[in-house]
């Protein structure tokens, strides 16, 4: 029976490879699950892309669920993932938040003015410090944000009609029931 | 026309290793000599087509056939030729024609020298790597050809990846293989004998110099991954735990538990089944370590384009080969535990606790590999497993190795004198411990760097005491057999690889600085004057080179060079400037200039210190002349009729023992 | 998994190799030689969440620098090495961690190999024992030859 032993454990190592080569079709491997969800939005404070002198902060925000959608002038994704946006954004029946990450104020409005503008308001972290605290460590990446401030659902990289189908719209959707 | 003429000579290989792997077996099993003598030259047939085949892909290489995929993919027309031949193994599908024909080597280099052994056993062998060698040419052609063709044919190809384009990594992948592959042949022994039942006691004595050359070859290859990854990567380090660098650190840690078990159970006929088991793990873990590779289910530095029909196909035959080989074990192994009794204080006990720590080891390293894997597998979330772990419990598995090495040639078979051994602790502990003492004078309390001088001590001094005992007690000519000579020249790398570890990781001095010309910075006692930047290029690369020159209380040491590349395709490649020294290596990478638009001016620059560094390769190198002049020992080569007498004659003596 | 993410993921890892071979050289502006050590000590132990697989200290990558110099200034506010590590878990998981925490999640890593050592210690100790009582072991006859 003994000399079945490394048999077996080879077995269990086998199933384990085989396991990975499924969990890396079907996952992508670079996506690091956040710990903040169903944990408060970090404080933040940050001025309109448009109107510097205007100030958001989570404070401002409360109240009402809305999505934060970080982007860039120079993500490539970003770029996929806009004409998503620009057709579903107002569907989505919350406030979406364009989040510019570390980009050049110039760039990212020419960037909106060429592709369009499917943000409610669009705020900007050109050094990236406040994405930080948001866990954000690539573009795009989506946030929801309930009424009381809590990081509801979080997306790692670009939206597509089926996740937004799948994942945001129910989370959208539970969240809604929720409120009073 | 040509690139198909080598998918051709791959499908004829393909067929003649079909013919190896099925006909000798067959005829070992009916007792058919005509078809055992197939197995020469298939073999020999198989190497010739794999072997043209590998030499149109070469030749593709050296006449730019940008019609050829791979081709396109790695070179272009600036690529200097002997990088286009590296360019052969730099990405997945040549690295793996590269492994095939290594393997064909192994092969017919075994089929040469195994003239002396049993035509049935050789028979056994030689289908058992027909066997492996159908695997890879299958995977070659079905899911990675290398031939494939790009229509219409690119005026010029992209580029090899800039971190290859370096001496390093010319010679790296194949010495690597020949090591991982040269374990096919241990591996190709066990089956045979597995096979063949307790016939072939002997086997173990054939099996040797194989595994011996095989294991000098790996460490030669780690050690050029490791100086490629120091010199080239620029982050001056020399080992990161990385998921690739461990597949290859598995086989070389259970490979030298093999060479240990193999000289127990061929001098004293004990632990055969372990024996056996080890050289499967051998090669178990080198198809592991290719699967880790090119499968892509681990996140690495190193690894290849991830491809999951690889993946799939690799697991596929590995859990074939791998799976058949342990239940054949289990179904054959011998059951009762033969050999010789031995002492609490023997070879053996000695050998067998090495062996524990060893086997261990690697499956510490193969447990914090695939961990990550297996967080995911049992939902217990990411987790990052890094050199933090390995560099917390390797160190930790290897202190009683380390400890008892001294001791290892005192030992005698079956019992040993308690007087010599004490002797021997008693000379290298004070010799360690005065080193100790020594050493603290020059290392401000750095408690890694005396541990590293007193444990090199002791095991150098182990060693060289047993030179000397053996120079004064046996006459000349017989005082070390080449097994022995280069079992002291490994133990004896032990202690150069521990200066060399433990000196440079606790004394190296590492500062980013930012410099304007003619500033000065002083890092580990050595003054770095930066003396501006200047444009250089090279075959397909234009560079900014820093000057830096080098002083020691104001005495020259060395002008050094380091250059930031932007190579044809806009990839940007560090090339650091290393001044190696016995004692010290000065090391420096160029970073980004303070304004991209002053070049002229201030630079980040990355100055080192690494003292004793280039020790821990020169450890590395003694290690594997010691696998090499073991395996040449003449004892390996007796004539035929000598062996034949004696392959009958062991097991008897054996089983009366 | 999607084509847009594929792509995605695709195109970040070719962006990411575009610069990872370039030099993580950051020059920041330590009080004094202590500081810098504990610095390089510290980021050499937490991961670049957007690299193959990388350490802060190593990597070239924009993000790489961003914690770098978001570790330095915590390190300037006077947090010790355990809170700054928390900071980077509490928004990045314990995936930045190259160094494990022991709990229950790793428990199996930390413990694994010891637990395989002891089963091995056992076995080895009981060949031993039996081998050494199997017969009377014959006194070392060896001449020096047979080493």
């Amino acid at each position: 029976m003994s000399r079945l032993l490394p048999f077996f454990a080879f077995l269990l190592l086998a199933t384990l490879l085989g396991f990975g080569i499924w969990w890396n079709s079907s996952h992508d491997p670079t996506a690091v699950p956040s710990p903040l969800i169903n944990k408060p939005a970090p404080a933040f404070a940050l001025p309109k892309l448009d109107d510097p002198a205007q100030i958001v902060s989570k404070d401002s925000m409360l109240g009402k669920p809305y999505l934060v959608n970080v982007f860039a002038s120079w993500c490539f994704a970003c770029g996929q993932e806009h004409p998503v946006l620009m057709a579903e954004s107002k569907q989505l029946g919350v406030a979406v938040i364009g989040y510019d990450y570390k980009d050049e104020a110039a760039d990212a409005k020419a960037w909106l003015a060429q592709h369009g503008n499917p943000y409610d308001m669009v705020i900007a972290d050109p050094s990236g410090h406040t994405a930080i605290d948001f866990g954000v460590y690539g573009a795009p990446e989506t946030f929801l944000i309930d009424g009381k401030g809590v990081i509801r659902y979080k997306r790692i990289g670009p939206l597509t009609p089926d996740v937004i189908a799948q994942q945001l719209k129910p989370a959208i959707d539970a969240l809604q029931k929720e409120a009073p | 026309m040509t690139p198909e003429l080598g998918q051709l000579a791959l499908i004829l290989a393909l067929l003649l290793a079909l013919a190896q792997s099925i006909l000798p077996l067959l005829g070992a099993w009916r007792g058919n000599r005509a078809l055992m003598a197939v197995a020469r030259p298939a073999a020999s047939g198989q190497a010739v087509f794999v072997a043209l085949a590998f030499a149109i892909l070469v030749w593709a290489f050296l006449h730019f056939d940008f019609s050829v995929q791979y081709v396109a993919d790695n070179s272009n027309l600036q690529l200097p030729w002997y990088y286009r031949i590296a360019a052969v193994w730099g990405a997945h599908e040549g690295s793996m024609l590269l492994w095939v024909l290594i393997l064909n080597v192994w092969t017919v280099a075994l089929a040469l020298f195994s003239r002396q052994l049993p035509d049935v056993f050789v028979s056994r062998v030689l289908s058992v790597l027909g066997i492996i060698s159908v695997g890879f040419l299958c995977f070659i052609l079905f899911t990675s050809n290398p031939f494939g063709r790009l229509l219409p044919m690119p005026a010029d190809g992209a580029d090899l990846n800039p971190v290859l384009q370096d001496p390093g990594m010319t010679f790296h992948p194949p010495v690597l293989y020949m090591g991982y592959v040269g374990f096919s042949v241990a591996f190709a022994f066990s089956i045979a004998a597995l096979l063949g039942g307790s016939m072939e006691q002997a086997w173990v004595r054939w099996a040797r110099p194989w595994t011996n050359a095989a294991w000098g070859f790996l460490s030669c290859g780690i050690v050029a991954g490791s100086w490629w990854a120091y010199a080239e990567l620029g982050w001056g380090g020399w080992w990161f735990w990385d998921p690739v660098e461990n597949a290859s650190f598995m086989p070389w840690l259970v490979g030298v538990a093999l060479i240990h078990a193999q000289a127990v159970t061929e001098k004293r006929g004990s632990l055969r089944a372990w024996t056996i088991l080890l050289s499967l793990f051998a090669f178990s873990l080198s198809l592991l370590g290719t699967f880790l590779v090119r499968s892509g289910i681990l996140t690495s530095v190193h690894a290849f384009a991830s491809d999951p029909r690889r993946g799939t196909y690799i697991l596929c035959f590995l859990a074939f080969v791998v799976g058949g080989s342990l239940l054949l074990y289990a179904l054959r192994a011998p059951k009762v535990a033969g050999g010789r009794a031995f002492a609490l204080v023997s070879r053996e006990s000695a050998i067998l606790i090495g062996n524990l720590m060893f086997t261990v080891a690697a499956a510490m390293v193969l447990l914090g590999t695939l961990f990550p894997l297996l967080g995911d597998a049992l939902n217990l979330g990411k987790i990052s497993v890094g050199p933090p772990y390995f560099g917390l419990l390797f160190p930790l598995l290897m202190l009683p190795v380390v400890l008892l090495l001294p001791f290892g040639p005192y030992l005698r078979w079956g019992k040993s004198d308690v007087p010599v051994l004490k002797q021997v602790l008693a000379r290298a502990g004070i010799a360690a411990a005065a080193c100790a003492i020594l050493a603290a004078f020059f290392v401000q309390g750095q408690l890694k760097a005396i541990a590293g001088v007193a444990c090199a001590a002791w095991v150098g001094v182990g060693v060289v005491l047993y030179i000397v005992k053996r120079a004064r007690e046996m006459p000349r000519g017989r005082r070390y057999p080449a097994e022995m000579a280069g079992m002291l020249l490994a133990h004896f790398g032990v202690a150069i690889f521990l200066i060399g570890v433990l000196l440079s990781e606790s004394l190296s001095v590492t500062r980013d600085v930012r410099m304007s010309p003619g500033q000065v910075a002083a890092v580990g006692g050595y003054e770095f004057r930066f003396d501006g930047v200047t444009q250089t290029t090279g075959p397909n690369w234009e560079a900014e080179q820093g000057v830096v020159t080098v002083t020691r209380n104001g005495a020259p040491v060395a002008v050094m060079h380091p250059q930031k590349r932007t190579y044809t395709h806009e990839q940007i490649q560090t090339e650091s400037a290393v001044d190696p020294g016995i004692t010290r290596d000065l090391y420096v990478a160029l970073g980004e200039p303070m304004d991209a638009n002053h070049i002229e001016g201030a630079w980040a620059l990355r100055l080192y210190t690494k003292p004793f560094i280039r020790w821990i390769w020169g450890g590395g190198l003694f290690m594997m002349l010691g696998g090499f002049v073991s395996a040449a020992d003449r004892r390996f080569r007796v004539k035929r009729d000598a062996e034949a007498t004696q392959t009958i004659t062991t097991p008897a003596q054996e089983s009366r023992a | 998994m999607g084509k847009a993410l594929r792509a995605w993921v695709l195109l970040m890892l070719i962006a990411i190799a575009g610069v990872a071979m370039a030099q993580a050289i950051d020059p920041l502006p330590f009080r004094d030689h202590g500081e810098e050590l504990r610095f390089q000590h510290l980021t050499s132990e937490l991961r670049c969440l957007v690299c193959q697989d990388e350490n802060l200290a190593d990597s070239n990558a924009d993000f790489a620098r961003d914690l770098r110099h978001k570790v330095f200034e915590l390190m300037q506010q006077g947090k010790s090495d355990a809170q700054i590590k928390q900071y980077l878990v509490d928004r990045y998981s314990d995936f930045v961690l190259y160094d494990p925490p022991v709990n229950t999640r790793t428990w199996l890593l930390w413990f694994g190999p010891l637990l395989i050592l002891i089963a091995g210690g056992c076995v080895v100790g009981y060949t031993i024992r039996k081998r050494s009582r199997a017969d009377t072991v014959a006194a070392p006859t060896d001449n020096g030859d047979d080493w």
